[in-house]
């Protein structure tokens, strides 16, 4: 929307304190709030115009509650979303609706998040007609048949139904869709978790070359470590509701300090048969706890190795900087990686 | 499934040529069409229907005499009813017309109640169950809970208020089932539409900044009319059943000139015993046409469910 991109100054996309709350409700008649889940737990980030910011996390850490909630297709319970300047929360309705041809979003499963009475054609031309792009029905079919191009599929598709194309060409219609209203961010929920492998990296490529043509911003949400790696500047980490660490690509790779990055990381496979033998495991026990009930003070704390009698239990660690841009949301972050901290011995394979 | 391994071939190479013989898309009706064709019971239920509409149809022109003219009376008497005869394929009826031609033209009356009636319950019901599931909140509670109501009062109960609040005339009967049939299409669609929001592509089009009406009215909508078609197809037996039974009761057309199968059944009582015939014969009517609707609207049900794909 700004004309003039002023680097990392101005951030297309900044979320600050992000909630999404969803009430629990008893009763038949007379509806009482017993308790809220904490699908996402006040989320703080920032990304960069033209650059990729990948969010890790595993299934139910509200990772895609928070995409839906960034482009208010989930109603926030607070915090603030900035687009481009503009507040996306303080839209009205109307506003909102006009404020979507900048920010679009690519869904996981491209087969369900397509209308399977809709031909491609007629889906791509509807949000421009809604929109009322200049051009009318014969610019709007041409726009249509570029973008087809444009993502690698045949104009012959145009006059084609979803459930005729393969899930790849599917996530290629996908994403033509979410560029057809030439949008600055994009958001993309696992957009390639549910492609085979082989598939995956076309698609992978795809949004790296539209991004460098189009300078778009992603927001890539994943629970693949490798896609995340591949394809952003920026990772953060997420934990049951909340961010837990957040660094460059290469550093958080590198040098995780969170104990649940650290343990996510090591659990990932190494293609090299001797380090991958030397590999060590840390496991983590039982399972996410309820985002209904988080835990007090650290929200990692029922399932971490380094878990310490005091502090943890009772004071929240705030997502603190370490090193340059490097933020973990750990008290004992420094000492875990300076070895001073060891882990539980029950926890290392 | 040919088309899907050629497509699937298309993926390792974006761009290339298509396959000759896929130049335009084809739909998912086009799939289901398929798989009706392909089956059996849609044919006999498709026979059934068919030579039902046209029989109501053409009845003037298949019936060989006047309906309900009694102007056989004098061949009656209290203990015989003749039977099947050159003049007459089926005999008389208890009233002295013939049988057959009776029979006819209770086809017509059955398939105008029945699809009249059916008529004014999918739309009243489909205009209920958008309002309820396609705005949600507080309409969906209001509307749901008049079709409580609605669903609470028998049917037949209700056919008998409203024929003393209006009188006897078929009119009655059409609104009694149509009225008897709104919970069922109402509660289908809000169901239909329900499972439709929860879809991705619902999020997808309100990320595209749609309307909610719109998206509504013409993505769930369209996608959840499946069912209430099917639906619309078995209701359409029980109507047919149900118009006798109204009839049966006395509740149909005041006039004894018009010929109806629940009331033929109601002449036939008395002769029961000597002439089982006059009976039988709208009895068969009666079932076989709810057979016909039946099997033709459970062979759409299949045909358009896409789990059935084989």
């Amino acid at each position: 929307m700004n004309a003039a991109p002023s680097d990392d100054a101005e951030p297309l996309l900044r979320v600050r304190g992000l909630k999404v709350h969803y009430p629990i409700r008893r009763g038949a008649l007379l509806q009482r709030t017993v308790g809220h889940v904490k699908a996402v737990d006040g989320v703080d980030l920032d990304v960069p115009r033209a650059s990729t910011y990948g969010l890790v996390g595993e299934s139910g850490c509200g990772k895609s509650t928070f995409g839906r909630a960034v482009l208010r297709l989930t109603e926030p319970t607070a915090g603030s979303v900035t687009v481009a300047g503009t507040d996306v929360l303080a839209l009205s309705p109307a506003e909102l609706r006009r404020a979507r041809v900048s920010m679009q979003m690519v869904f996981q499963d491209p087969l369900a998040s397509l209308d399977p009475r809709q031909s491609v054609e007629a889906a791509l031309v509807e949000p421009q007609k809604v929109h009322g792009m200049p051009g009318g029905p014969t610019a709007w079919r041409k726009r249509v048949t570029e973008l087809l191009e444009r993502v690698g599929l045949p104009a012959a598709a145009a006059a084609k139904y979803p459930h005729e194309f393969s899930g790849g060409q599917r996530q290629r219609i996908g994403i033509a869709r979410a560029l057809v209203l030439g949008p600055s961010l994009i958001i993309a929920d696992e957009p390639v978790s549910a492609l085979d492998v082989s598939v995956q990296a076309q698609v992978i490529t795809l949004l790296e070359e539209l991004q460098a043509e189009l300078g778009l911003t992603y927001l890539v949400i994943a629970h693949d470590l490798a896609v995340v790696r591949h394809m952003s500047r920026t990772v953060g980490v997420m934990y049951l509701g909340g961010l837990v660490e957040e660094a460059a690509t290469e550093e958080l790779y590198a040098r995780p300090l969170h104990p649940y990055t650290r343990a996510l990381l090591s659990a990932a496979p190494v293609p090299d048969p001797e380090v991958e033998e030397r590999r060590e495991r840390i496991l983590l026990q039982g399972d996410l706890p309820s985002p209904a009930a988080p835990p007090p003070g650290c929200r990692f704390q029922t399932r971490c190795p380094w878990r310490q009698p005091t502090r943890c239990a009772d004071e929240p660690p705030p997502l603190r900087e370490l090193t340059g841009g490097h933020r973990v949301a750990c008290h004992y972050a420094e000492e875990i990686e300076a070895g001073t901290l060891r882990p539980a011995a029950s926890a290392v394979a | 499934m040919t088309a899907a391994t050629t497509v699937t071939a298309a993926t390792a190479e974006p761009g290339q040529e298509q396959p000759p013989g896929r130049v335009s898309g084809t739909g998912r009706a086009r799939a289901s069409w398929d798989r009706l064709r392909r089956d059996p019971a849609a044919w006999v239920g498709a026979a059934i229907v068919t030579a039902f509409v046209v029989v109501a149809v053409a009845a003037p022109l298949i019936a060989p005499y006047e309906p309900a003219g009694s102007q056989w009376i004098r061949q009656i008497t209290p203990s015989d009813v003749p039977g099947p005869s050159e003049e007459h394929l089926l005999g008389l009826d208890s009233f002295g017309s013939d049988l057959f031609t009776q029979l006819v033209y209770g086809a017509r009356q059955s398939l105008v109640i029945g699809v009249v009636s059916t008529l004014l319950g999918l739309l009243a019901g489909t205009v209920l169950g958008v309002l309820s599931g396609g705005i949600g909140g507080w309409v969906d509670t209001a509307v749901m809970r008049v079709v409580d109501i609605m669903l609470s009062v028998p049917a037949l109960l209700l056919a008998v208020s409203v024929a003393a609040m209006v009188g006897r005339s078929s009119t009655s009967v059409m609104v009694a089932i149509a009225v008897a049939q709104v919970p069922i299409f109402a509660r289908l669609l809000r169901a239909s539409l329900l499972s439709q929001r929860g879809q991705d592509y619902v999020l997808a089009l309100r990320s595209l900044g749609l309307r909610e009406r719109r998206i509504v009215v013409s993505h769930m909508l369209p996608n959840s009319l499946g069912p209430l078609l099917v639906q619309a197809t078995l209701v359409l037996a029980t109507a047919v059943i149900e118009v006798a039974a109204l009839s049966f009761l006395g509740l149909g057309d005041p006039d004894p000139a018009v010929a109806e199968w629940g009331r033929m059944l109601v002449k036939a009582q008395e002769r029961l015993q000597n002439d089982p015939q006059l009976a039988l014969w709208p009895g068969v009517c009666i079932a076989v046409t709810a057979l016909g609707f039946t099997l033709l609207g459970e062979s759409l049900r299949q045909a358009l469910d896409p789990r059935a794909r084989r």
